[in-house]
């Protein structure tokens, strides 16, 4: 498994290359922004029908982490459904799956600004969640101390040798740590954004995704 | 014989003109169901094409539309506009003209609908904008014919699939629709009357006088033109010469970067100042109408351009065209000599700049191609199912439709003529629900079934979605690139996203001639400030860098076989007859592979003459089987002509390697992955409306809302591995920049006429290969470990490292097992 340990307020933590965060000492998984759904919203609203599949690609990689890890509670960091109509509008088979992930272990909704109402699906639904020295919401807050959030897809980039290597990244500083988005079907904001840059401290570090995920110093990356 | 009335032979004698014979067998077959008239420049085509219409129109008594003309290009529109106003004026003639581009504005566009002129000039997308719409009967309603301008370059490209679409669609709002096309010079005039009539309707061919042949040569300088490369320093002297002996020179390049090296150091060596300009399709739309009227004012002496140039605009008084590189295709070298000259009967005057050593040669071939009126091409497939799906989408925005209706229709189209219903069907069922194995859309098709059968939009505001997105022409992704300043300063040009994402602040490029300092990139603009720096890193620019043609290919193998070369420079015919002593020259129907040690590696040459791109994809699977095969190869570089592998093992016996199952099946695997094919998925589920370019909701602040075409083409791969989009993708990348259809034409024309030779040190023929640029390096952990690399330095460097406890061998969670 690969991962990237480093320690954020006092929790000793795991960035792993899906995108997923990992805390051994909670045997706590979190996971943000799957979007669940987001080709049948785009098609209902006029859009173009895309490959059906981001919903099942999503949890296979989901379910990966989850067999090879001790998970006894996941928290979905919100935006886990394109919108409540998608997660209504989901296939039964899929549903199926989310059910079976969940067997035997607690699960937590935390909403999003997608996804703000409760689904109809197993779990606890909360507008965020504190577990030890952590707090887990959707979207960062100023001012927030030991905060897990999600929201943003921050991506970074580095360059070598005329190669631009961009990537989902998590963004960590003294007091917050923001997650890439674990969803198929999601883009990425540069960490370089003000949206961005306006929440990180100077210090932070950006994590990139991928077979060895690397931490680079966020400004400059 | 059909006589001028007097009104127009008394015009035309006021201008001492007189009709010309093809002019005149035009005017005869004016009835002709579909008409197609190959002419050189300057031949008069375009009032060839209209003057049907000026006849028929000059009574007054024809009410609405026309005729319909449809060029290319948006600047050859409104030239012709102007062109024809001259006649309507000078004879009075009760005509109506207006056009209509991407440029037209809204109040304009409003009027052409509500009362369309007589003759209505547009271009393709254009009009398949127009026939998207409800009104587009009444709109077109007594149209009589259509001129197709430069049909020869839309038969080559989607743009022109697309238009015959809609000129089937047109055909059925007004069944005696008559169809004029004009083109330059080709190989096949039959295959270009084919995509034009309606199927099966027949298309006369009306041939004009060719005029004298071009005088055409190869510049000799006293310089030897290099071993490899394709900048053409050498020849600056010798072109800035040319130039001062001509009114005015187009100086032709095969890429746009080599045009703005080229033109860098022709301006560094112009001490007299001659006003010289440049030209390209990355350039700005302002820098380029600039130098568009300067030239047309003749204010320049010559002007350093690429295949923007290519098309009939009248360019003014140019006395010569120069060709920089070897041309690669002999039919657009004869189309670009044809710009020399727009005085009918008077030969153009051409000179040929090899880049290298081995471009004399070509160069020569080519010319050889020219004298003996031998043109080239490669025949276009089938019409292809992406702009199908485009155009099934355009219909249901004009209103329900029926299946079969459609169907007769498309084929209609000669392109689509050999269309099967089942591939027809499967392009509506993914237009309607997107065509996936999984039924997930049942709900919220796009298109749905009335209770009578026939189709509409589901949603009629998506209407506005496919009309935004309308077209055909790729667009790549590019950022503008402008001059620093407070509000945003003097646009350059565009430059590729890939490039700009290696820049960083400080590093200097060339782009429109000059050199640029890059500062930032703000929003989805590159920043930059003027520079002096000397030696400026060249800016990448999309556009297609031409593979040789098979045919000219063929013939630089059979000048080979000659026992001596009295027609090739000195230099060059002593450099092939070196080869023939120490190895061999590559011969028709067999092929060379050298194999020799050099510079501590084991080296392999394939002299396999399958274009760039074939010899490019040749070099990715061979280099693949040989990993295979244990010997360790390292990397490869391709030609036109050859691929090099190197590695550590030496190649022993090559045949094995060229086994074409074994290279198939290599590509199927290889290639699923591979950037190219991800390019040109982009490309073809664009067109087919499964991407969308343009939307509603103006452009987003950040870029989170949208992801890369590259996720869908995976999640497809992954879980639809027979979807549409996919079949479509593949077969177009092995035509285009994969290009194995050349791969398997070479292992066909050689099969095992194999001749390896084994030799001690580099051979005369391979020595170029050697110094050539774009060395791939053959290595699937690379990445990985670049970036692991930088990460550690980036974090050692700002001192994060220290604070940061490294990365722990033995992960965390294995502590509780």
């Amino acid at each position: 498994m690969n991962g990237y340990d480093f320690t954020f307020c006092g929790a000793h933590l795991t960035a792993l290359g899906s995108g997923a965060l990992w805390w051994a000492d909670a045997a706590l998984l979190c996971v943000s922004d799957l979007h669940m759904g987001k080709s049948e919203r785009i098609l209902r609203r006029g859009g173009t029908a895309l490959p059906p599949y981001e919903t099942l690609d999503t949890l296979n990689r989901l379910a990966a982490d989850l067999a090879r890890l001790p998970v006894r509670h996941v928290i979905c960091l919100g935006d886990s459904f394109d919108d409540s109509a998608a997660a209504q509008a989901l296939p039964d088979d899929m549903r199926g799956r989310i059910a079976a992930l969940q067997a035997g272990r607690d699960w937590t909704w935390i909403e999003g600004n997608h996804d703000p109402a409760p689904v109809a699906m197993g779990g606890t639904h909360l507008a965020e969640l504190r577990v030890g020295p952590l707090t887990f919401r959707h979207i960062a807050q100023a001012g927030a101390t030991g905060e897990v959030s999600g929201h943003y897809h921050p991506k970074a980039r580095v360059r070598s040798r005329g190669r631009s290597i961009s990537r989902p990244a998590f963004l960590v500083d003294d007091a917050r740590l923001i997650l890439p988005a674990f969803g198929t079907y999601t883009g990425g904001l540069r960490c370089g954004s003000e949206a961005l840059t306006r929440l990180m401290r100077a210090d932070a570090h950006a994590i990139l995704t991928g077979n060895r995920p690397v931490a680079v110093p966020m400004y400059g990356a | 014989m059909n006589d001028l009335p007097p009104l127009f032979a008394d015009w035309f004698s006021s201008r001492g003109w007189s009709i010309h014979p093809h002019q005149q067998l035009m005017l005869d077959k004016a009835e002709a169901p579909a008409l197609l008239l190959i002419a050189p420049t300057g031949g008069g085509k375009t009032l060839s094409g209209f003057l049907p219409t000026l006849l028929d129109l000059a009574d007054g008594s024809h009410e609405g539309m026309h005729t319909l003309y449809i060029s290319p290009l948006k600047a050859l529109a409104a030239d012709i506009k102007r062109n024809l106003t001259t006649p309507v004026e000078e004879m009075r003639l009760p005509i109506t003209i207006d056009e209509r581009t991407g440029d037209t504005t809204a109040t304009r566009r409003k009027r052409q609908r509500a009362e369309p002129p007589n003759i209505f000039l547009t271009t393709p997308e254009s009009l398949a904008l127009l026939v998207s719409y409800e009104d587009a009967p009444r709109m077109f309603a007594g149209l009589k014919r259509v001129v197709i301008d430069e049909i020869h370059a839309l038969a080559e490209s989607k743009r022109g699939d697309q238009m015959m679409l809609a000129l089937a669609r047109l055909q059925t709002i007004c069944p005696g629709l008559k169809r004029v096309g004009l083109s330059a010079t080709v190989e096949d005039p039959a295959a270009i009357a084919h995509l034009m009539a309606r199927h099966p309707d027949p298309c006369e061919v009306v041939l004009a006088d060719p005029g004298p042949a071009p005088d055409i040569r190869m510049l000799r300088t006293e310089e030897v033109p290099p071993w490899s490369g394709g900048g053409a320093a050498y020849a600056i002297p010798a072109v800035l010469e040319e130039v001062k002996r001509h009114n005015t020179t187009l100086i032709f390049h095969n890429t746009r970067a080599q045009a703005e090296i080229f033109f860098h150091n022709l301006w560094l060596a112009n001490d007299e100042g001659l006003p010289i300009g440049i030209h390209h399709g990355s350039l700005d739309r302002t820098q380029r109408t600039r130098v568009e009227a300067a030239m047309v004012r003749g204010e320049l002496r010559a002007i350093v351009c690429t295949g923007s140039l290519d098309l009939g605009i009248d360019w003014g008084d140019v006395d010569l065209v120069i060709q920089i590189g070897a041309p690669k295709n002999v039919k657009r070298l004869v189309q670009r000599i044809g710009r020399a000259n727009h005085r009918y009967n008077a030969p153009s005057k051409a000179l040929l700049v090899p880049a290298n050593r081995f471009e004399v040669v070509e160069c020569v071939a080519a010319l050889e191609a020219v004298l003996a009126g031998e043109l080239d091409g490669e025949p276009r497939g089938p019409g292809p199912r992406d702009v199908l799906c485009q155009h099934i989408l355009i219909t249901a925005c004009a209103g329900p439709f029926d299946a079969d209706d459609l169907f007769a229709e498309v084929t209609s189209a000669g392109a689509y003529a050999a269309l099967s219903r089942p591939a027809f069907d499967d392009c509506l069922a993914f237009c309607a629900t997107g065509g996936y194995a999984l039924r997930a859309y049942d709900r919220w098709q796009r298109l749905m079934q009335d209770a009578d059968g026939r189709w509409r939009l589901r949603d009629p505001r998506s209407a506005q979605r496919i009309r935004m997105n309308i077209g055909t022409i790729q667009d790549t992704d590019t950022l503008k690139v402008r001059m620093r300043r407070n509000r945003g300063g003097k646009p350059l040009g565009e430059i590729e996203e890939g490039f700009a994402a290696t820049l960083t602040k400080g590093d200097t490029f060339l782009i429109g001639g000059q050199i640029v300092r890059y500062e930032g990139l703000r929003e989805m603009t590159v920043e930059v400030s003027r520079d002096a720096a000397k030696k400026p890193r060249i800016a990448t620019f999309m556009g297609t860098k031409f593979a040789t043609s098979t045919q000219l290919s063929a013939r630089v193998q059979r000048m080979f076989t000659q026992e001596s070369w009295p027609e090739l420079p000195e230099h060059t015919a002593a450099w092939l007859h070196l080869q023939r002593e120490v190895s061999e020259l590559p011969r028709p129907g067999r092929l060379l592979v050298e194999s020799f040690p050099h510079d501590g590696r084991q080296q392999t040459v394939i002299y396999g003459f399958a274009g760039r791109n074939g010899m490019q994809t040749l070099g990715l699977l061979l280099t693949k089987r040989m990993e295979e095969m244990g010997l360790h190869p390292l990397g490869f570089v391709s030609t036109d002509y050859a691929t090099l592998i190197w590695g550590l093992d030496a190649v022993e016996d090559p045949a094995p390697l060229f086994d074409l199952a074994a290279l198939q099946e290599g590509l199927e695997g290889w290639l699923a992955g591979n950037a190219v094919m991800k390019r040109t998925f982009r490309a073809c589920a664009t067109i087919a409306g499964l991407i969308e370019r343009n939307t509603p909701s103006a452009r987003k602040s950040g870029r989170q809302a949208t992801f890369s075409s590259d996720i869908l083409y995976d999640t497809l791969l992954r879980y639809d591995p027979d979807h549409l989009m996919l079949q479509i993708t593949r077969e177009e990348a092995l035509r285009g920049l994969v290009d194995f259809g050349r791969i398997e034409e070479m292992i066909g024309r050689v099969g095992d006429r194999i001749d390896h030779r084994v030799l001690s040190r580099v051979t005369p023929l391979a020595a170029p290969l050697l110094l050539e640029m774009g060395r791939v390096p053959v290595s699937g952990a690379a990445e990985e470990r670049l970036l692991a690399e930088e990460a550690a330095r980036l974090m050692e460097q700002s001192g994060l490292a220290a604070l940061t406890p490294p990365p722990s061998d033995r992960p965390r969670w294995r502590a509780g097992f």
